[in-house]
């Protein structure tokens, strides 16, 4: 179950399709990848080449169909639903494209809720929203809700969110696909400062080179597979 | 935290949230009238007495018994006291100011306890032949007083009559009738006795005192053996039973009100679960990031669930509250003579059928979310 403590990821001749129908549509192929503590992966590819199912399954989002995948330390093709969330909460953080916050509640709120499900007290929660949301420069904005904030203060605050747990590793799919370049570009300055200064590990899905550019490894998928 | 997601996803759409609380309110509230209505048809079996039988006709109550059994009643074991008594009818004024009125023997102020009348007001009604007794609720409506004249026009009796309130009784319990008008059998009895010669001497039906409840099949019985193959064959019953046939005179339309209430609640329960259908595809994409993050499938099931529970018990609470005002109101419309009881039975029924409209609404948009694969979810939000 083990794995070398310098490979966070490990994966190997994993595939994946999905059913349409009676049509079996091959969305991996074969796919092995190592990514090691601390590493920025980007993985790039043209649309439908299944870079996003990847990290949704290296995420503990999705299931892959066969192969062996090993994620900090756990083989989580193994898990059951209840085993597989506990572990997505302790050990991923998410970013998404669209920021996924919730409307009603607060970016302080939001930023809180991964940590609900922890054995935290009330204060300790606070002080830890409060560090994450200083993190990402919002804690003057803790009591905006998202309709108040702009797309890249909602990202930051997804941020700050995925970051509050101090998971093992963050999946950002397409972060900067909704925003503006300064905004993008502060995001982006964000998430190599996250890489670089506290050692987060970084697998990143995204169209935009200038993106893939700030990441220390760039995969390119196409048709399911790793092309070199 | 989950508290406040629920309630603040409820204020997320005023009007929506504050018109299906009404409409779950109303639903509630017609249920609990409905549910009122066929309580207070069933009000006079349950305030009926263990220890007193009726004995009518054999073949319907419309016909009457010689007053000539009296004597005989009396001699049967077990039974401890008698009286009798007949529907008068008569108009009061117009058609529309309907309420019981009664001829009754000696003794019948003996026999219903439960007409409770001071004791000067009850030997000023027996001292006098054309006096009558009325239930406190005549009075309010129509404003009487004692030493009031009422005038009644006979239809089962024709002439016009009228009788001087000499007694104003109250129920001792809740619940019993105070809306009849009683007065002297031997008042009517001497009229008919001039006039109509061949209905004198008779009466509607006669009320037993038994001395043990238990006894009360074995003594019916005994009285009906008594008077078979005579002029006028008995039917001898607990008070209960008697009252049950009028009941079951009214039955059909008593079904139809009890499913009524019923298609009330289910008109609400699709309402309410369209509601919460369409409230969780709308946030669809929260519950996935919900997911994402680690939420179970019973977290957020609480949520959806939770949503809908507040949502219905905030209707059926308003539901039931209103019932109270609008009970008083409705009584009031037909006459003010009944009061509308929400007995706590009924109260709890009440909030009991929202519950389940409430648990029930969620079941399929709860499922539905809790079942969702967060990757298929995640295509879905885009």
């Amino acid at each position: 179950m083990s794995t070398p403590p310098e490979s966070i990821v490990e994966i190997e001749n994993l595939c994946k399709s999905y059913r349409r129908g009676d049509q079996v549509i091959p969305v991996l192929e074969n796919i092995s990848l190592s990514v090691p503590v601390g590493q920025f992966l980007a993985l790039m590819g043209p649309s439908g080449s299944g870079k996003t199912t990847l990290l949704n399954i290296v995420a503990g989002l999705d299931r892959a169909d066969s192969g062996r995948l090993v994620v900090a330390g756990t083989e989580i093709g193994g898990l059951g639903e209840v085993d597989l969330a506990a572990w997505r909460a302790r050990t991923v953080g998410f970013i998404f494209q669209f920021y996924n916050l919730i409307p009603v509640l607060s970016a302080f709120e939001n930023v809180e809720l991964p940590l609900l499900l922890t054995p935290l007290s009330r204060h300790e929660r606070r002080s830890h929203v409060a560090l994450a949301l200083d993190l990402v420069g919002l804690h003057q904005r803790r009591s905006h809700t998202p309709s108040q904030l702009s797309g890249g203060q909602q990202q930051r605050v997804a941020i700050a969110r995925a970051l509050v747990s101090d998971p093992t590793l963050i999946a950002a799919d397409e972060p900067t696909g909704d925003l503006d370049k300064v905004s993008a570009e502060e995001v982006l300055e964000l998430l190599a400062r996250l890489n670089a200064e506290f050692g987060k590990t970084i697998i990143m899905v995204t169209h935009d080179p200038r993106a893939a550019a700030r990441a220390g490894r760039v995969l390119n998928l196409d048709k399911g597979a790793l092309i070199a | 935290m989950f508290w406040s997601l629920i309630h603040r996803h409820l204020w997320r759409h005023k009007l929506r949230t504050f018109l299906t609380i009404l409409g779950m309110a109303v639903a509630i509230l017609a249920f609990m009238l409905l549910r009122s209505v066929v309580a207070a048809w069933y009000r006079g079996v349950d305030q009926a007495s263990d220890n007193r039988l009726v004995t009518r006709h054999a073949v319907s109550l419309t016909f009457s018994l010689p007053l000539s059994y009296l004597p005989t009643l009396r001699q049967i074991p077990g039974v401890t006291a008698v009286t009798y008594s007949s529907w008068f009818g008569g108009v009061y004024i117009d058609d529309r100011n309907f309420f019981p009125r009664f001829v009754a023997g000696p003794g019948f102020l003996d026999m219903y306890p439960e007409y409770v009348l001071p004791p000067e007001q009850r030997q000023a009604y027996e001292r006098e032949r054309r006096a009558c007794v009325v239930g406190r609720r005549l009075v309010e409506k129509y404003g009487w007083r004692l030493g009031d004249q009422v005038p009644l026009k006979g239809n089962i009796f024709p002439g016009d009559w009228s009788f001087v309130i000499r007694g104003i009784y109250r129920g001792e319990k809740p619940g019993t009738d105070e809306s009849l008008l009683f007065f002297h059998f031997e008042y009517l009895n001497e009229y008919l006795k001039k006039t109509m010669p061949g209905r004198a001497d008779r009466v509607g039906s006669f009320t037993l005192r038994i001395a043990d409840p238990e006894q009360a099949a074995a003594i019916s019985r005994l009285v009906d053996k008594e008077f078979r193959n005579s002029i006028a064959e008995t039917r001898t019953e607990t008070e209960k039973s008697f009252q049950l046939g009028f009941v079951a005179m009214t039955k059909a339309l008593l079904g139809a009100i009890e499913v009524i209430s019923v298609v009330v609640v289910l008109v609400i329960l699709t309402v309410l679960a369209n509601t919460m259908a369409m409230s969780v595809r709308e946030r669809t994409a929260e519950y996935v990031v919900l997911k994402t993050l680690g939420f179970g499938a019973g977290h957020i099931g609480i949520l959806v669930l939770g949503e809908s529970l507040l949502l219905a018990l905030a209707g059926g609470g308003l539901g039931v509250l209103l019932s109270f005002p609008s009970g008083r109101i409705f009584s009031h419309a037909l006459g003010g003579l009944h009061d509308m009881v929400f007995p706590p039975a009924l109260i709890v029924t009440g909030l009991l059928a929202s519950l389940l409209v409430g648990v029930l609404a969620a079941i399929v948009p709860m499922l539905r979310v809790m079942t969702m694969s967060i990757a298929s979810g995640l295509r879905r939000v885009g």
